[in-house]
């Protein structure tokens, strides 16, 4: 394997560069997957038959709350690779750790909001809109459950085997993920959120 | 648990798909145990991640699937041949033109193309392999185990059986209460993250692993199309996802997206169906174009005319293939102004498609032609496509297609389209390049046979539903009466049919006998042909090139010949290339059983089967593979062994 040492760990070598544009592509199949989601949540933002509306719903608190947790992480998550990229593999840990903490608090609290919605008794069956609501914030949700456990399996390599090109590679991958998923739930918070409760 | 939803009653032909389903199982694990080639399948194939033998996997598997949509379209036409035919019943009628349907576009034609660019892409490029081996693997395996789950609905629980575009509210639990439907969002779901995985593969592939020298334009017209047909893929392929995935929680856990009750919209799904399903058609067909501009070239023994009006062209098409869908569902009732735009988009198609018909006749213009097997299904595509191509056209004018729509006029147009602009092609690229895979070339006697069957069979199964459209005969019916008049033409096409069908028997003969007696290739390039590819000695040594080429011009290869200028600058040194893995294969296995569970509605084994496949991916992201050398003396005498040189 020949290491380019130039390059910042994680494009160090051809395959890690080739990793990283994949990864770029596949963020690329990303978008128009959440695309259609939001396309198909506003098809059905209106069509909610005889179960309740967003304004009905929709609680600020919580969602402020996992907003702050999220956004803080994909800071956190910045803080690590810029740690990994100076080397120090504790704070690069530290960081990561955190990170997945707020992640794992962004999902309990969407699973506490979902049971309050089922337990309001807005379900998946109850409407079209309430269909493509969970589905969206699930799909989301989904994702940074994946987001979790993925972040756990790098976190045991680097523990294993320090800073590596391709421990680097995977965790500056990882990054971008994180980021990503930041993104979409800007989108979320503002088109289904707060334009819900407008 | 309730064994009854696993049965498919009634039927003699249901119960012999069974026994020769089962016959043929056992047949094949009986035979590996007696030949003991258990060993031999597990290293050689179920854990290859070489883009040759995947390819060669995906193509071998893209026949058997043709074989089952071919056998599906028999027991049709045979169905249909006379009025009051009581062969099939509706129900089954049903399944199979769905399961037909399904299975040659996502199982037949796909596969085909895919496997043609597994083998062909790196060795265009120069490259020693694709970017990412081991997901090219998941990617197969994921393929495979989709298109099986599909084939076992047939014989466990029922098939899809409300068509391939599933339209709601037809598609509904309501309506189609068995697990067929079940199986099409599962197994479609599969093989669909397989091929997205494919899209991000070889797009990564072709932009970065290029030889030194070739530049976007000096890329091979083959190696261009499926860089655009990878494009569409990863961005169509996430709509079907989305679809497929609103279409199992709907069939499963009760959610309103495609209902007509409670704020469901059944439209929805058409249009989310065809948003990825037109891009899916351009999927299909532009490899093939790449394919026939590879075969025009070295046959006409001439650079591509237009060279970058062809590039340009397929890129033209591939924006507009995102903005047609609509053109599916005219009569649907979506008013004036959306079907003039969609009107007017599809019809601007029809111009980038003419000029490449028109580049390739110019071509051919002047060129010293030979007529091989390839080259003559490349030549038959050009007229045969354009009655495709025109009649799409005649579909397109949204008043007009009140007329047509949903009739056998339709079905004629599409097989028009489809059958010359992927199947032969396929076929086309298959003669073309077998001699490259395996060292010697198919018998051409055989191949010429093969082609004038397959060729009049296919006019006289297909030119009839024309006129049987614009009698009136709707799609997807299982009978008809006397009165009607549909008679006498649908024999024909039956009897079209049947001569397809020994076409493609003599097309099958033809692998078998040539592999016992066509002699060996050791030029490397029988053909004398234009690019890379044909540079390396038949069949590919695993690491392709010896030496990595330098690219100096299009057609480098042809060039080298030409200017008698050498391709390759360096020494041979050691080769580095990736170990095999076993990974891909369970992950698809595993899958396979979560995709089944999941289609009766079995909760706990499904959570279970999901477990494991967090489990194998956090495995495989635990795998540290550091490859393995080829040494430099190896490469020689590989190389000069398979050029016919005594070592
Ligand atoms: C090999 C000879 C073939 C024959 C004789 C044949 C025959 C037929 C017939 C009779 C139908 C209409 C069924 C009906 O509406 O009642 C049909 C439908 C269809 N065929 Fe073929 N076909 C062949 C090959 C292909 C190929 C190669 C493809 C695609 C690459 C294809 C794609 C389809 C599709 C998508 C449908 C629509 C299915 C549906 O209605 O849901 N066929 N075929
Ligand atoms: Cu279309």
């Amino acid at each position: 394997m020949k290491i380019d040492a130039s390059k910042p760990l994680e494009y160090s070598t051809e395959e890690n560069s080739n990793k990283i544009f994949g990864f770029w592509v596949f963020l690329g199949a990303e978008i128009p997957l959440f695309a259609t989601l939001f396309t198909v949540y506003f098809v059905m933002v209106d069509r909610f038959a005889s179960g309740p509306s967003g304004a009905e719903i929709f609680e600020i608190g919580p969602v402020l709350i996992s907003t702050f947790l999220l956004l803080t992480s994909s800071f956190t998550i910045g803080l690590a690779v810029h740690a990994m990229r100076l080397g120090y593999k504790k704070a690069m840990m530290f960081f990561m750790g955190i990170t997945l903490l707020m992640g794992l608090g962004f999902i309990g609290i969407e699973i506490e909001e979902f049971l309050t919605y089922v337990h309001e008794g807005a379900t998946l069956q109850t409407s079209g809109f309430l269909s493509s609501l969970f589905v969206l914030l699930g799909t989301h949700g989904a994702h940074v459950s994946f987001g979790f456990l993925w972040g756990v399996v790098i976190m045991i390599q680097l523990w294993r085997q320090g800073i590596t090109p391709a421990n680097a590679n995977k965790t500056f991958i990882f990054s971008l993920f994180w980021h990503f998923l930041d993104v979409v739930w800007i989108f979320i918070f503002s088109f289904v959120y707060l334009k819900g409760l407008m | 648990m309730d064994l009854e939803k696993f049965k498919v009653h009634g039927e003699p032909l249901i119960y012999g798909a069974m026994i020769s389903i089962a016959l043929a199982t056992i047949g094949i694990l009986v035979g590996l145990t007696y030949f003991k080639k258990w060993g031999y399948l597990w290293r050689e194939w179920l854990t290859t991640v070489d883009h040759k033998k995947i390819g060669i996997m995906y193509i071998l598997a893209a026949l058997l699937m043709l074989f089952r949509g071919g056998v599906d379209a028999l027991m049709m036409r045979l169905q249909t041949a006379a009025p009051e035919m009581k062969f099939l019943d509706a129900q089954h009628y049903n399944e199979v033109f769905t399961t037909h349907g399904l299975i040659m576009i996502l199982f037949m034609a796909m596969p085909f193309i895919i496997g043609l660019m597994n083998v062909i892409i790196p060795l265009q490029i120069g490259a020693r392999d694709v970017a990412f081996p081991r997901l090219n693997a998941v990617s197969f395996w994921l393929f495979f185990m989709g298109a099986m789950l599909l084939n076992i609905s047939f014989v466990v629980g029922g098939s899809p059986d409300a068509g391939w575009s599933a339209y709601f509210p037809l598609a509904s639990i309501e309506f189609s209460p068995t697990v067929g439907n079940n199986y099409y969002s599962l197994a479609l779901q599969i093989s669909g993250i397989g091929t997205l995985i494919t899209g991000v593969n070889f797009i990564v592939t072709i932009l970065k692993m290029r030889a030194p020298g070739m530049t976007l334009m000096k890329m091979p017209m083959f190696t261009w199309s499926v860089l655009i047909t990878n494009i569409i893929i990863v961005f169509a392929f996430p709509v079907l996802t989305v679809a497929l995935a609103l279409m199992m929680f709907d069939r499963l856990f009760g959610s309103q997206f495609f209902t007509m009750a409670n704020g469901g919209m059944d439209m929805l799904w058409a249009n989310l169906f065809w948003v990825w399903g037109h891009p899916e058609v351009y999927i299909v067909i532009l490899p093939a174009f790449g394919i026939y501009s590879e075969i025009i070239a070295t046959f006409s023994k001439k650079n591509l005319y237009g060279y970058k009006s062809m590039v340009f062209s397929m890129v033209i098409i591939s924006l507009l293939s995102f903005l047609v869908w609509a053109h599916h569902f005219y009569t649907m009732g979506q008013g004036v102004m959306v079907n003039s735009f969609f009107s007017i988009t599809t019809m601007a198609i029809a111009v980038p498609t003419g000029v490449k018909i028109f580049n390739w006749l110019f071509t051919l213009r002047k060129g010293r032609i030979t007529f091989t097997t390839p080259m003559l299904y490349t030549l038959a595509f050009i007229p045969i496509f354009t009655i495709g191509g025109v009649t799409g056209v005649m579909l397109a004018m949204a008043s007009a297609d009140y007329q047509y729509h949903n009739t056998m006029f339709l079905v004629a147009h599409f097989h028009y389209v489809l059958i010359p602009g992927a199947v032969f092609a396929v076929i086309a690229g298959f003669h073309y390049w077998f001699p490259k895979v395996f060292g010697f070339r198919l018998n051409e006697r055989l191949g010429k046979h093969a082609f004038w069957w397959i060729i009049i069979s296919f006019n006289v199964t297909f030119f009839p539903m024309f006129f049987l459209g614009l009698m009136g005969m709707t799609r997807r019916m299982y009978t008809y009466s006397e009165e009607t008049g549909f008679g006498p033409l649908n024999m024909l096409s039956f009897v079209g049919a049947l001569g397809l069908a020994i076409g493609f028997v003599i097309l099958v003969y033809n692998i078998y006998w040539s592999t016992r007696y066509m002699p060996r290739d050791t030029t490397g390039d029988p053909w004398d042909a234009r690019t890379l590819e044909w540079a390396t000695p038949s069949p590919i040594p695993a690491y392709n090139f010896a030496i990595v080429p330098k690219v100096k011009s299009l057609d480098p290869f042809w060039e080298s010949k030409q200017k008698n200028v050498p391709l390759y600058e360096d020494k041979i040194t050691k080769i580095h290339l990736p170990n095999n893995t076993g990974k891909p294969f369970i992950l698809g296995v595993i899958f396979f059983f979560l995709g089944f569970f999941l289609v009766f509605s079995m909760w706990i084994p499904a959570v279970v089967a999901g477990i494991g496949v967090l489990i194998m991916l956090g495995a495989m992201s635990f795998d540290r593979d550091e490859g393995f050398y080829v040494s430099a003396k190896e490469v020689e005498a590989t190389e000069k062994k398979l050029r016919g040189e005594t070592v």
